[in-house]
């Protein structure tokens, strides 16, 4: 559906609505309180949205009455002797004492990130610290996926022992006071529901083929330029991965060193970044969703800086594979612009597309991104936009 | 029992408990909060974390002093006892 828009903000959840006589925008819950991402399941038709209280903790809220009222929703919790080997925090100062590489830590829900959803009733959620949980009841009940977290790129069975030692998994300024990884990505595979691709920042991409009882890593082809092995096969900071649900051999990902493309099936990375066009550092990428080879990004400066290009804001879109890049304009702010977009906060269904940025500004195309609406400007910051 | 209380910020999510105060069975805020729970299934995980440790921003009080022991609420009531469920103040 293209003429509704879920809106997760620092202080609540808006929706907005396309009728006959143009856009309409309302809080529709969760006042003051941060909302990491909210979607709709297509089959029930439920809400979806992924809460962050500063003194409660992460809760899931759901509405069934189109985001009318919201009720909590069975919780996200770690089971019983769910560990994680924790990176050291690049924040904390250094003590002087023993140097410390991993510390082994008890699971406790940090973040609700990301919602996805399959058929029968599946709800996937992805959380910080690193966990996949998946709702084989339409949300009455969910259950941590132990093969990828007991995945040996993590450092193996942490239930059972102690592991290897040693993660490849490190973790995200986005994890809510402490440093750890997170699932920020999940993509289902409309033709194949046990075909599904997971990002995390900070590891890379996971495929499972078999519903989740095998992972297996798919970063052949990445790079990255942090690292001492430009090639690494994990250590990949993805910020965003989608894949085309027409073509799903088609997937996208937004890196912190660049745009990758894959035509199959994320096998192989192909790095498509073009600065000079403007498309390279961002957040988040959306694929339509009939044209593999067509995506649109959000560009920013680099890292360093993490803000609109030159004061003017633009959506990149390519429509051959990311071999060339095109800087629509058109209804955009071009002077002292700043705003910056994050990972789930762009959109694309049905040749609409949307996006909103954390300076609180809201936009939609009906065109492609050839041009754009405002739909807001002093909204709060923006967390994720999806159609549905 | 003691006699349990909680900021508002806990009432907008609980409805259910009125405005209290509650009087409540338990010999510790463990049991007083397992109590609490059976009232209003969920506040548990609002107040502490997959443990059963404090959440990092809460804070509950015992006849006015801040519990010891954030990571078991081992802290022991009694008869009258006033136990305070508060978000912690944590900078403005």
């Amino acid at each position: 559906m293209s003429g509704r828009l879920l809106i997760g903000t620092r202080k609540g959840t808006f929706i907005a609505q396309q009728g006959a006589s143009g856009w309409q925008l309302w809080l529709a819950g969760h006042a003051g309180t941060s909302v990491n991402f909210v979607a709709a399941d297509p089959e029930s038709g439920a809400l979806w949205a992924a809460l962050g209280f500063g003194h409660w903790g992460a809760k899931l809220s759901r509405s069934t009455d189109g985001g009318q009222s919201w009720a909590d929703a069975s919780q996200i919790k770690y089971p019983a002797g769910a560990r994680y080997l924790a990176p050291p925090d690049p924040t904390e100062e250094d003590d002087g004492g023993e140097p410390t590489r991993f510390t082994l830590r008890p699971a406790t829900l940090l973040k609700l990130w990301v919602l996805a959803f399959g058929p029968g009733g599946r709800v996937y959620v992805g959380t910080i610290p690193g966990g996949l949980f998946v709702s084989e009841d339409g949300g009455q009940s969910f259950e941590l996926n132990r093969p990828l977290w007991n995945h040996e790129s993590r450092g193996g069975d942490l239930f059972a022992g102690e592991g290897t030692g040693k993660t490849h998994w490190f973790g995200t300024p986005a994890s809510e006071g402490e440093f750890a990884a997170g699932i920020h990505s999940i993509e289902v595979d409309p033709r194949d529901p046990n075909r599904i691709l997971v990002a995390i920042s900070t590891a890379g991409v996971l495929e499972t083929t078999d519903g989740g009882k095998s992972w297996r890593g798919r970063n052949k082809g990445m790079t990255n330029d942090y690292l001492p092995d430009p090639n690494a096969e994990w250590g990949h900071d993805a910020h965003a991965i989608q894949l085309c649900p027409a073509n799903p051999e088609h997937v996208w990902q937004q890196n912190h060193v660049g745009v990758f493309y894959s035509s199959d099936g994320a096998a192989t990375w192909k790095k498509v970044s073009r600065p000079e066009q403007g498309a390279h550092f961002g957040f988040p990428v959306a694929v339509d969703d009939k044209d593999g080879r067509t995506a649109w990004l959000v560009p920013a400066v680099s890292d360093q800086q993490r803000m609109a290009i030159g004061g003017g804001l633009f959506v990149a879109r390519t429509t051959n594979g990311g071999e060339s890049w095109q800087q629509l304009r058109s209804g955009l702010p071009q002077e002292n612009a700043y705003d910056v977009v994050y990972r789930h906060a762009l959109s694309a269904s049905g040749g609409h597309v949307a996006f909103g940025s954390t300076t609180g500004n809201l936009y939609v195309s009906a065109d492609r991104g050839d041009s754009w609406q405002t739909l807001a400007t002093n909204l709060p910051p923006i967390y994720s936009v999806r159609f549905g | 029992m003691a006699v349990v209380e909680w900021t508002s910020h806990l009432k907008t999510h609980f409805p259910m408990l009125g405005s209290g105060p509650l009087s409540l069975p338990g010999s510790t805020v463990a049991e007083v909060l397992a109590d609490l729970e059976r009232q209003a299934p969920g506040i548990e995980f609002y107040i502490c974390d997959e443990l059963g440790r404090l959440r990092k921003h809460v804070n509950i009080f015992v006849d006015g002093e801040m519990i010891m022991d954030r990571r078991r609420l081992s802290d022991r009531v009694s008869e009258g006892t006033r136990v305070l469920i508060m978000q912690a103040l944590s900078g403005g």
